[in-house]
């Protein structure tokens, strides 16, 4: 076990399915001799070759296009959009394509492609280059929805991405790609489905995903101050969803709270609170609520991009009018 | 001048041409047809429901281009594509059961006339947004380069899709890639009722080759011989790691563009030009009149497509529905971790 950064971790995943099977290759923008946007490829081209990670034009529609079609000639692509805001350029081949393939031929055809995107604001990059897209994925039937927050996390679900034959959407978040944490040497899969109950406790649940786990944490340790016993639950993937982790933890606590980067208006809190509200309306004492981004495009100011996302202390505070 | 000499060799080829493939010709040609005239009848009848976009007057394509290629080569379609499917070799009471909706259908009634599929024939589907094919096309050339397997990628779009950056992003891919892929403009000079010059500044869509730097020829489309040859040119060409191509076939759907269109911006003119150019009836003139073929060959040919077609409706009507039960199945691959 070694304490290594999530975009190591993703680069040795990478390199570990690289080596463990032939169908496996890398495509996008940058992948190969830059090393990859976020430095996530870095190297691989020097040890695997062009065949193996492949610089594309910019053109993510076909890129992931070429993807799909790569998949359904019998390989196991991996395609990365070099941040999810491109890869609104690519919905065609994600929704219409991707996603419906093994669907309206009748299960006799597959798509076993996983895109892997950063996705996220924090770094005052603007409205376009700054969003937490994963709701527009969750609503579509056909995609799993895999958004690690621990580098653990990371290597272990985009390995267990690879041995799975569904199109995969994973979402990597631009702030997280320093965090380091402890990362179990060869193989290792987090299996798809299984929330991660980071923090127990007895008065409230947090469930969140991504970067916003971080923000829990800090939130729960906070409250543990104050006298609250917050339990912090990572979802890890959102398609498929693993709500029976998450009830049991309201039935226990009462009170839910959901924390997201996404827009507050549609996101997946919505859905996850919809869900609590159908399996345990009769457990919980308080409205679930939710923290999540504002309903504003992402600005450019950092005292203004901070004041748009959720953080450590909003969580406090709607915690604290709950409790 | 391409198209001059796209005749040369269709003529060419028409005198060197063993008579078994000639016939073979006629006769998937032929199937074509009546397979849509019955899907037309079956569809006012009420049998066959929701778009069905048939392809009666473009046949000489599909065939001619199908046929210059391997049973192991991949083609791609779009929704207007029974034709593509059955002359692949894909079995009519398949394709009809779909078009009825049954559970034994290509699709087991999940996709319906514009999503057929059937991996065993290399058919690797229809797609309905329009240039939605040729991304996957693309990918196709590329597992198939990447196996260093020997086959082509056959991909049919119409001229709708010129204006589409799905097809120029695809042309440039698979031209910088050097990828197997042989790229079929049907052009029908209308995307649903928008003539094709109201659609793009170039309308000699070939000419799109050139600054992708692949071959590019505009043939006739209502002649199975012209796109035949252009087609073999092609497949060499991708099997011998040179690249894509792009062939232009210029041609005519008899029908509208869908069942519930009667093509009035059409004129009766002009469809009656186009209908002279019948490429079936060309064939079948040419074959009589340089002594290739006599009438009961042909005729026998005309009935024995006649029973294979009342055989498949007669499989679809037997065939049962979907059960409920596959409302929520082929969502998702089952297994290794994921529901």
């Amino acid at each position: 076990m070694a304490q290594i950064s999530y975009r190591e971790a993703l680069n040795q995943a990478l390199r570990e399915e690289l080596d463990r099977d032939e169908r496996v290759f890398i495509m996008g923008e940058e992948v190969g001799y830059f090393g990859g946007a976020f430095k996530v490829t870095d190297g691989l081209l020097a040890v695997y070759g062009e065949k193996r990670v492949r610089d594309t034009p910019i053109a993510e529609l076909t890129i992931v296009g070429a993807g799909v079609g790569a998949a359904m000639g019998g390989l196991k692509p991996i395609v990365e959009l070099m941040t999810i805001n491109f890869g609104l350029l690519a919905m065609d081949q994600i929704v219409n394509h991707a996603a419906k393939i093994h669907y309206m031929f009748g299960g006799h055809a597959k798509v076993p492609l996983v895109i892997r995107a950063p996705q996220g604001a924090g770094h005052q990059l603007g409205a376009q280059h700054s969003q937490s897209l994963e709701a527009y994925f969750l609503h579509c039937p056909g995609l799993l929805v895999v958004i690690p927050a621990t580098p653990a996390d990371a290597k272990g679900l985009l390995k267990s991405c690879l041995r799975q034959d569904n199109p995969v959407i994973f979402l990597e978040h631009e702030t997280l790609y320093g965090v380091k944490g402890e990362v179990p040497d060869g193989e290792y899969l987090t299996p798809l489905g299984q929330a991660n109950v980071l923090r127990e406790g007895k008065d409230l649940t947090i469930v969140s995903y991504s970067k916003c786990v971080y923000d829990a944490i800090a939130a729960a340790e906070a409250l543990e101050n104050e006298g609250v016993d917050a339990e912090v639950i990572d979802l890890r993937t959102l398609n498929p969803l693993d709500i029976t982790t998450v009830v049991e933890s309201v039935r226990k606590t009462g009170k839910a709270m959901v924390v997201y980067e996404g827009w507050r208006t549609g996101g997946a809190g919505a859905e996850i609170a919809a869900q609590i509200y159908e399996a345990a309306f009769d457990d919980l004492d308080a409205p679930v609520e939710r923290v999540a981004t504002l309903d504003t495009p992402i600005p450019y100011n950092a005292r203004l991009e901070k004041a748009a996302l959720p953080s450590a202390a909003d969580i406090v505070k709607v915690a604290e009018r709950m409790v | 001048m391409a198209l001059e000499r796209e005749k040369h060799i269709a003529e060419r080829a028409l005198l060197t041409m063993g008579e078994t493939q000639l016939l073979d010709f006629y006769r998937r040609m032929v199937l074509i047809r009546r397979f849509e005239d019955k899907v037309a009848e079956m569809y006012s009848r009420g049998k066959i429901t929701g778009f069905c976009h048939l392809y009666a007057g473009e046949e000489a394509v599909a065939v001619g281009a199908i046929s210059a290629l391997y049973d192991k080569d991949f083609v791609v379609s779009t929704y207007r594509e029974h034709g593509h499917c059955l002359a692949k070799g894909v079995a009519p009471r398949a394709v009809m059961a779909e078009l009825f909706g049954k559970a034994t259908g290509l699709s087991r009634g999940h996709g319906g006339s514009m999503h057929l599929f059937d991996a065993e024939q290399r058919f690797m589907g229809g797609y309905a947004i329009v240039g939605g094919g040729l991304p996957l096309a693309a990918g196709l050339g590329l597992a198939v380069r990447y196996k260093e397997e020997p086959q082509v990628v056959c991909c049919f779009f119409g001229d709708g899709a010129l204006p589409q950056g799905a097809f120029h992003e695809a042309l440039n891919m698979t031209s910088l890639w050097k990828l197997p892929v042989i790229f079929i403009c049907e052009n029908n000079f209308y995307g649903m009722g928008t003539l094709v010059q109201n659609a793009i500044c170039q309308e000699e869509l070939y000419k799109f080759a050139e600054p992708y730097k692949m071959p590019g020829v505009r043939v006739d489309g209502m002649d199975v011989l012209a796109v035949h040859g252009a087609t073999l040119e092609a497949a060499a060409r991708a099997r011998e790691g040179e690249g894509p191509s792009l062939i232009e076939a210029t041609t005519y759907r008899f029908r509208g563009h869908s069942m519930s269109d009667p093509a009035e911006y059409r004129s009766k003119r002009e469809e009656r030009i186009w209908q002279e150019r019948d490429p079936i009836k060309n064939l079948r003139r040419k074959l009589l009149h340089d002594g290739r073929a006599n009438e009961a060959r042909l005729d026998a040919i005309e009935n024995e497509v006649a029973a294979v077609i009342d055989d498949a409706v007669k499989f679809a009507e037997d065939s049962p529905e979907p059960s409920l039960e596959t409302l929520g199945k082929y969502v998702y691959v089952d297994g290794n971790g994921a529901e």
